[in-house]
């Protein structure tokens, strides 16, 4: 089964009326570098074998698609879970970062630098540059050092410099700015490896192609267990949403797979203090491409707000704008406070602490008119060692009983 | 008023264009300063709108940006204090924002304040050229908006060209791969480059900027255009100020 519309990137860099590349003649020339080239080089055998030799030797793929039974029984359907936090360095990010840095190598690049929310992403960069000798700056939110301390630690125990942003709300957006001012001053030595879906048209597509690996083994794996290769929703947590892009990757244009994005509420969506842009946002630029985000009737880009450090961002990737307005994708939010009682709840059900990012995926479970025989895969983006400060903050103030 | 290509083309040569933040230091210095600038024998103003994600800036304008909008500056006040200092002067005025500012504001309804305030000139550094072509540039020409377009030493000549015949403005040669803010002596590399253009025999007058800071900059860059750009070290000039006029006598002076 197919659907009309299509959910691929056109030629010009749009996903229906979002996407494009809106960015300073600065950035002009790299961005036009990598638009031209980023098809073919990823295409190349020599390139495709040692991707896929190092998501398999190295990250340690394919992840294991896992049936949580205890959350079946919980919720009423099939619930499976997809275990990106296996990978080496415990998240899904890893998968882009080892098909950027090929490709940085490819253009002749000697510098690397990369934006860090909860710090999975700026990890994952450290990890592939310690693996290719590559000099690695990473940009993070003087807010989200504090919040993710071991994955600061991790990073420069990596080999990485990681730099502070001190501009705005001190979080993945402002990083996300340093990143770019870095990278307009350094255009021809370095590459930029954007770790969401965002950015400048080729990055949204780039990137959900390096992270596709996901819902093609998705795909094999619900073969083997349920005898048919597609799964009745997909769920992922969407901040950017580079995990959502690859969950949903090879199921986008078949209409017999639901498609749900679970965004951080924060302290709940009218309170001022959340990140749920598919209701807060409004059609503009962030990062180089045209999606929603939330702004001001001014243009001006509004402070998001999330416990959680990686979905803690304004804007979401250009896809999932279209995928949102097409219908084609539901989303739902979760407040910091479900998404913790999910972190509880999967921890003690089934033996796995998930990120904060991921349990908002969990979260939104209860809200989803399941039926026994539904079979729901929810993509497990990564798991909460980092998160463990946070949790036990959490804990102590509200008097959990563990 | 004379356009600001006009303004540019009739000097001919060492054409100042200060830029400053609209709502820096206060939200009411704006008139002040457009005032004082053109009486100091300035040539044309740059007014920058203050943005919460400047990403072509560093860390000067930034600051001046986010100091802007804490004192309430917004777009709609912008326009009305232009209104208000075009009872003084009648220097040419150009804007510089982002993309997104024009487009949430609403692009004609943009364009028609900006004409109607006595705004002359516009400078979006991410709005695409060919976006710009395809769905904007009649309605430029509609309000009489000069607009600007950036080259730097990493853009094609093709590029250049376009950028040249688009440009309705002035050219903005924009002195070395960079954000603003940077000072230093110019390079070789930054001579080579500025020569490069100015062999191309273009059609729109040229300014330098970014990294234009003092009469040594100014002087240097000016051999390779119609002018300069000086944009943070004014803004670094007026952030340790007590008498705006004083400072920007004396800034102005020392070019």
């Amino acid at each position: 089964m197919t659907s009309k519309q299509s959910y691929h990137v056109s030629p010009s860099g749009h996903y229906g009326d979002f996407g494009g590349a809106y960015i300073p003649e600065m950035l002009y020339a790299n961005v036009e570098e990598i638009k031209n080239k980023y098809i073919e080089i990823s295409n190349e055998p020599e390139f495709q074998a040692e991707f896929h030799q190092l998501l398999k030797d190295y990250v340690g793929r394919p992840s294991p698609l896992y049936k949580a039974n205890t959350l079946s029984e919980k919720y009423g359907a099939n619930i499976y879970l997809k275990r990106e936090d296996l990978n080496h360095t415990g998240a899904h990010k890893i998968n882009n970062t080892i098909g950027q840095i090929l490709l940085a190598k490819r253009l002749g690049k000697k510098r690397i630098i990369a934006e860090t929310g909860a710090g999975q992403h700026g990890v994952a960069t450290a990890t592939v540059c310690a693996l290719m000798k590559l000099e690695c700056i990473v940009y993070m939110g003087a807010v989200d050092i504090e919040r993710q301390a071991p994955n600061v630690a991790r990073m420069k125990m990596l080999g990485a410099t990681v730099i502070p942003a001190e501009s705005g709300s001190k979080t993945l957006k402002d990083a996300t700015n340093e990143a770019i001012r870095d990278w307009i001053n350094n255009a021809e030595t370095t590459h930029y490896i954007i770790g969401s879906a965002i950015g400048p048209h080729p990055y949204p597509d780039m990137v959900t192609r390096y992270q596709s690996v996901i819902s093609a083994e998705i795909k094999e794996q619900i073969q083997e267990k349920t005898g048919k290769d597609y799964p009745d929703y997909v769920v992922a947590c969407v901040g950017g949403g580079s995990n959502a892009a690859g969950a949903f990757y090879h199921f986008l244009h078949d209409d017999r797979v639901q498609l749900i994005l679970a965004e951080a509420a924060g302290k709940g969506i009218d309170t001022g203090h959340s990140a749920a842009t598919s209701i807060l946002g409004t059609k503009g630029i962030i990062h180089g491409c045209m999606t929603l985000l939330m702004q001001t009737p001014d243009g001006q880009i509004v402070e998001p707000y999330s416990l959680s450090a990686g979905l803690d961002y304004p804007g979401i990737g250009p896809l999932h704008a279209h995928l949102i307005t097409t219908k084609r994708a539901k989303v739902y939010a979760a407040t910091d406070d479900e998404a913790m009682q999910a972190v509880l709840e999967l921890s003690a059900a089934e033996g796995i602490i998930p990120a904060l990012e991921t349990a908002h995926a969990l979260a939104i479970l209860s809200k989803m008119d399941l039926k026994s025989e539904d079979n729901v895969v929810i993509c497990l983006s990564g798991r909460g060692d980092k998160d463990l400060n946070t949790y036990l903050k959490y804990i102590e103030e509200h008097k959990i009983e563990l | 008023m004379k356009s600001i290509r006009q303004t540019i083309t009739d000097k001919g040569q060492n054409v100042l264009n200060i830029y400053f933040t609209a709502g820096h230091p206060t939200l009411v210095s704006t008139v002040d300063i457009i005032i004082s600038l053109a009486k100091s024998g300035v040539d044309l103003i740059e007014l920058g709108i203050p943005y919460s994600d400047p990403l072509a800036d560093g860390l000067t304008i930034q600051k001046s940006g986010e100091a802007a909008l804490r004192n309430g500056q917004t777009i709609s006040n912008i326009f009305a204090q232009v209104k208000e200092a075009r009872k003084s002067t009648d220097i040419p005025i150009v804007m510089m924002g982002y993309f997104n500012q024009f487009l949430q504001y609403g692009a004609e309804r943009f364009l028609k304040d900006a004409y109607e305030s006595g705004v002359q000139g516009l400078i979006l550094p991410d709005l695409p050229m060919d976006i710009y072509q395809n769905e904007y540039q009649s309605m430029f020409e509609k309000y009489h908006m000069e607009i600007s377009f950036l080259v730097t030493p990493l853009t094609s000549d093709d590029r250049i060209h376009l950028a040249d015949q688009l440009s309705s403005g002035f050219l903005y040669v924009v002195s070395q791969s960079s954000i603003t803010g940077k000072s230093g002596d110019l390079s070789d590399t930054q001579r080579q480059y500025f020569q490069r253009i100015q062999d191309m025999k273009l059609t729109s007058p040229q300014l330098i900027g970014f990294g234009i800071h003092d009469k040594k900059s100014r002087m240097e860059a000016s051999q390779y255009a119609h002018g300069v750009i000086v944009g943070s070290a004014f803004i670094r000039a007026l952030d340790g100020s007590q008498n705006v006029k004083e400072t920007i006598k004396d800034f102005v002076g020392g070019l």
